[in-house]
């Protein structure tokens, strides 16, 4: 019997790309042709200006850490088994949010606005998802 | 701008009466049982009978999931009250838990309805048993995929308010130098309220030692930041101001309420995430009155986080934004003898999680001068009863008629 878990996601047609390209090692967010803006999460349309002129884009994966918490308790399986680990808002170059996780860093060399870059996690066999660590200065 | 006194129909609305249930951190009782004891302790308490109530009004209305979140729906009360209804209304979406509340006092004013029965339960304590949150969550057998805008949270290990609030309060840390030592005065002033509250679930006295020693849940927030499940009914009774002759005892002015939603109502997207609709709703609210904050005598203020009440400090303006650190250092302000008496009957951090309607309650309470030992000194006529964190917010702001 498989475990039970609460983390998988359901990709519908709107959202599979991302899933997709996650797999792939690639970030996706979504560009607006109408207004230039870019978003998160995907939508068919932007939430700026509302044009359907929305296109999916390769972001470039370099972010800086917005804010995060050191997660100590979750009985959410598979969640027990990560803890303690780190959630957290990465706020991508493009502009848009995401929540996401650090990995590759000592909790106590967390800090607001430090420099990061995603990584891509295989959470099952079908899902990957894109995760942070710190990024050296030269990249 | 200062909206028109004509278009502040909620103000023709009080408060005419309040009630809970028993209350307990996990009772084993029907939900609907303990709900109508609430209802039929407020509408005693207004000098009203069932035959007089032509209204209800709830919060979130009838869920089966997660188990404990509702006790009960408007259609449950109606039928076991035999209540004959001119308006009701029972639901999720709304300005929080208290934007029930608000919409009964613009249904009054309306006309649709002259004394309108307003309630929330809980059973959260019973339902989570000893299983943690996981008791309570959908699936089972590998069934529950997240959709929706968990499609965006749950894969990243970020299922819950506890981690979206304490993500916001450490960006409030970083930005403006707050500090854990002062978010504790948030909890350790519920506790120390609880502690002369009889009906309040933890009422042991509690240290900052206490607090700084006590584990994680998810940094900065600690498990005294966490406000604890219970089981219980609250209710209230809207009442047109013109039935105030009528009434047991004299009505609680509605004076005025926010309710705003702007922005991106999202746990990652909002502009400011050291804030978020309360800092609408709050701004809205005093376009609405002439009063100021520092007419206000006493504020019971959403604690399901610690963090959250700091929100709703800054949100109303009892201090600036980014000053609710300072504000509380020390508890001395907030305490029941200070400038602003803060949740005094103890919060959902010791009272219990009656979610949301547990403030109004006591804001009535004190107001009607009716608290015993944990009243407010000094003859309190003016408070405010605000519920909601995130992207949900509702605040109203009361006075006791002369």
């Amino acid at each position: 019997m498989t475990a039970m878990r609460f983390d998988l996601p359901t990709p519908d047609l709107e959202t599979e790309p991302f899933w997709d390209a996650a797999k792939e090692e690639r970030l996706l967010i979504k560009h607006c042709n109408a207004c230039g803006k870019y978003h998160f999460y995907p939508r068919p349309f932007c939430p700026y200006c509302w044009s359907d002129d929305v296109e999916w884009f390769e972001a470039s994966g370099r972010a800086t850490l917005y804010t995060w918490s050191v997660v100590h308790r979750n009985d959410l399986p598979p969640f027990p088994e990560w803890l303690p680990y780190v959630a957290a808002i990465a706020e991508l170059e493009e502009g848009p949010r995401m929540m996401t996780n650090v990995v590759q860093c000592e909790f106590d060399q967390l800090e607001i606005g430090m420099a990061l870059e995603a990584v891509y996690y295989p959470t099952s066999e079908d899902v990957t998802i894109v995760q942070f660590r710190p990024r050296p200065a030269s990249s | 701008m200062r909206v028109d006194d004509s278009l502040v129909i909620e103000r023709r609305a009080v408060i005419s009466g309040a009630g809970q249930s028993d209350i307990g951190r996990r009772l084993y009782r029907d939900p609907l049982e303990l709900t109508l004891d609430a209802c039929l302790v407020a509408i005693a308490d207004a000098g009203l009978t069932t035959a007089d109530i032509d209204g209800v009004a709830t919060y979130p209305g009838p869920m089966d999931v997660p188990p404990g979140f509702s006790g009960a729906g408007v259609v449950d009360v109606q039928d076991a009250l035999r209540l004959e209804l001119g308006w009701w209304s029972g639901g999720i979406e709304s300005p929080g838990q208290l934007g029930s509340v608000i919409n009964a006092c613009l249904a009054v004013a309306a006309g649709l309805a002259t004394h309108v029965l307003c309630f929330r339960s809980v059973w959260e304590g019973s339902a989570q048993g000893d299983k943690g949150r996981a008791g309570v969550m959908g699936g089972g057998g590998g069934g529950y995929r997240a959709s929706g805008f968990m499609e965006w949270t749950m894969p990243f290990a970020a299922p819950s308010a506890a981690i979206w609030i304490a993500m916001m309060a450490e960006r409030h840390f970083h930005e403006y130098g707050t500090t854990r030592e002062q978010m504790a005065q948030i909890a350790l002033n519920a506790r120390k309220n609880a502690g002369v509250n009889p009906n309040a679930i933890y009422r042991d006295p509690m240290t900052m030692e206490d607090y700084l020693n006590v584990r994680m849940i998810s940094s900065p927030l600690c498990l005294y930041d966490c406000d604890v499940p219970c089981d219980g009914a609250t209710a209230v009774i809207v009442s047109h101001a013109d039935t105030v002759a009528d009434l047991r005892k004299p009505g609680i002015q509605v004076e005025a309420v926010g309710t705003a939603l702007r922005g991106r109502p999202s746990w990652d997207q909002f502009d400011d995430l050291t804030t978020m609709a309360n800092r609408d709703a709050g701004a809205q609210l005093w376009t609405r009155t002439d009063l100021k904050p520092s007419d206000v005598q006493l504020a019971e203020m959403y604690d399901g986080f610690s963090f959250i009440t700091m929100t709703w400090l800054e949100a109303m303006g009892f201090c600036g934004k980014g000053e609710s650190g300072p504000f509380i250092e020390g508890g001395e302000r907030i305490a029941r003898d200070g400038v602003l008496p803060l949740n005094t009957h103890g919060g959902q951090l010791s009272a219990g999680r009656l979610h949301g309607y547990g403030f109004l309650h006591e804001a009535c309470v004190q107001l009607w001068g009716e608290a015993g030992e944990r009243q407010v000194p000094g003859d309190p006529e003016v408070g405010v009863a605000a519920a909601g964190g995130g992207p949900l917010a509702g605040a109203l702001l009361l006075t006791r008629r002369r």
